[in-house]
């Protein structure tokens, strides 16, 4: 499947925002955050830039941005819809979340936090969910896809509060958090890989034909000569040979670095701390680029059984 | 809507069904499907670069060959690949607008092109690569059965078929009523063991392929009778092959 950047980085940055978000309206209320406004409001404006950056970037990637409202109306069939949905639904709170912190009320604060942390979770669930959902990519039905959104969002998100935590001297709870998304994360991330590496093609091309009654089918004739929007899309396998290598620098840069700085981090404290902070949740998020990537470029859809196995 | 229409017992489910053994591969029902659809109910099937290299477009029906079996057991195959009007279409399901849809009083499967968001899910969630993205208009296109066609009252009734059908030379084409177990076309996939593509996805295609006849056994080559004494006519010939008869 054809990595389109704009859904590399909406679903990065979105992540990221909506696992901020989360993490804010679940630790605030048990403390485990600076308690006080502008530490909150800042996590909040960064969360929402975040998940705005992103749901502008998926934008890009229709043929027709302009008519994007339409899409919340099938959330009776559709995980896409249904994430749209859930994403305009997290805006009621997360906004309201804004003057409740301004104006110091605390009670409907809290509870507009745990309800925009609710929506977070269940828009990145739809996320999940539009991959998990599509039968003929295998390597998208897999059990562990939407674990892995979650996870990942809910690691990138606590490595951002503990950055900013970081920066006001209190940052501990959310590094230990980060700490441990980011190693379920990487444990996730190589049962997934051994997982699609290891399982069977879904169907062959022989049951595509249902030619297999015959033989071993092989391809003859293409049926056009240039590619088509199928083989682009559907058949994208540019660098796949260096997947192997991209996993690497995936569980390297966007996990085991910033579990590492921030064990680091955790001891030092001041200004030490907030750099190798800061440095962490830059290396979650390029790494979650390389892995989000590798997502769509490792995908494999079944209508390439009726084309060459070049094209596969 | 994209929720799928309840099935209604007896309801049609319009569709075609493809003789792989007489395909002959000629690419008359892909050319004809693009002249008429081109200017149809999804129109217009673009182009890009068509005088270039790297010309490519949008079609609705793609013509493959393959071989299948080894040796003199191995055939060659023409297999024509479009839109199958699938009875769980997931491309449907899948729509966030409702642009894609399933009709429910034929089964045919449409996109709305004045709703359509581009978004390209449907396409990713077809297994059979029925769909293509008309870049040019932002918008998702895909066979329609002619649907301008088969209810076309302006046109002569025997020409109310699909293009496709309508043109191919070797009559591998069939269209009608698979929901009707007494239509011809339902009898074809009857007698001539029809079948589905890629069951095991569950989207239950309409579209059925009647497989290559079973090719006749060839069996031992013929003997060469040869001739009884009495039929050789010349006296010495006759006296020679008695002598090397003995």
């Amino acid at each position: 499947m054809r990595p389109a950047p704009s859904i590399v980085v909406f679903t990065t940055l979105s992540g990221a925002g909506y696992g901020l978000l989360f993490w804010l309206g679940l630790l605030r209320p048990l403390g485990l955050v600076p308690g006080d406004a502008p530490f909150a409001v800042a996590a909040l404006l960064l969360a929402l830039a975040l998940v705005t950056a992103g749901l502008l970037s998926s934008l890009a990637h229709l043929g027709h941005p302009g008519r994007a409202w339409r899409a919340l109306s099938q959330w009776r069939s559709s995980w896409l819809s249904r994430e749209g949905v859930a994403a305009v639904a997290t805006y009621v709170p997360a906004g309201l979340l804004l003057p409740a912190l301004l104006l110091g009320w605390q009670g409907a604060a809290a509870a507009l936090g745990l309800l925009a942390a609710a929506g977070a979770a269940a828009t990145v669930y739809c996320t999940g969910m539009i991959y998990a959902s599509l039968k003929p990519v295998r390597e998208w039905r897999h059990p562990l896809v939407v674990p892995g959104y979650l996870l990942l969002a809910a690691f990138s998100g606590a490595a951002l509060l503990a950055m900013l935590g970081a920066f006001r001297g209190d940052g501990a709870a959310p590094m230990a958090l980060a700490i441990l998304a980011g190693a379920a994360g990487f444990a996730l991330k190589r049962a997934y890989w051994r997982g699609i590496d290891a399982a069977p093609p879904v169907a062959t091309p022989e049951s595509a034909t249902g030619l297999g009654v015959i033989g071993t089918v092989r391809t003859l004739d293409p049926p056009h000569t240039e590619t088509n929007y199928l083989l682009r899309e559907m058949g994208f396998r540019i660098a796949r040979r260096h997947a192997a290598r991209l996993r690497r620098v995936a569980l390297a840069a966007g996990f085991a670095a910033p579990i590492a700085l921030l064990l680091l981090a955790l001891p030092a404290g001041g200004a030490a701390a907030a750099a190798l902070a800061t440095l962490a949740a830059a290396l979650a998020l390029l790494g979650l680029l390389v892995e989000r990537w590798l997502m769509f470029a490792e995908a494999t859809h079944t209508v390439t059984l009726y084309y060459p196995p070049s094209a596969r | 809507m994209t929720s799928l229409p309840d099935p209604a017992p007896g309801a049609k489910k319009l569709g075609l069904v493809i003789d792989l053994d007489t395909c002959v591969g000629c690419h008359a029902c892909a050319v004809n499907c693009k002249e008429w659809n081109t200017s149809g109910h999804l129109a217009p099937l673009p182009d890009f670069n068509p005088y270039a290299a790297g010309a490519e477009g949008v079609w609705f029906n793609r013509v493959h060959a393959y071989e299948a079996g080894e040796g003199e057991a191995g055939r060659t195959v023409h297999f024509p690949r479009s839109c199958l009007h699938c009875e769980q279409p997931a491309c449907v399901t899948v729509c966030p607008t409702g642009a894609s849809y399933k009709r429910a009083e034929d089964g045919i499967v449409l996109v709305n092109p004045e709703t359509c968001i581009g978004c390209g899910l449907c396409a990713w969630a077809c297994p059979y690569g029925a769909r293509e993205l008309d870049e040019d208009a932002g918008v998702m296109k895909k066979c329609t059965l002619c649907i301008d066609r088969i209810y076309n009252e302006t046109i002569p009734e025997a020409q109310r078929q699909p293009a496709c059908v309508l043109t191919c030379p070797a009559r591998a084409r069939h269209f009608g009523d698979l929901g009707d177990p007494e239509s011809a076309v339902s009898r074809l996939v009857r007698e001539r063991g029809g079948y589905d593509l890629m069951p095991e996805m569950g989207y239950r295609p309409v579209n059925k392929y009647l497989p290559p006849r079973r090719r006749a056994v060839a069996g031992a080559p013929p003997q060469e009778a040869a001739p009884r004494a009495e039929e050789i006519a010349n006296p010495l010939l006759r006296w020679v092959d008695r002598v090397l008869s003995r």
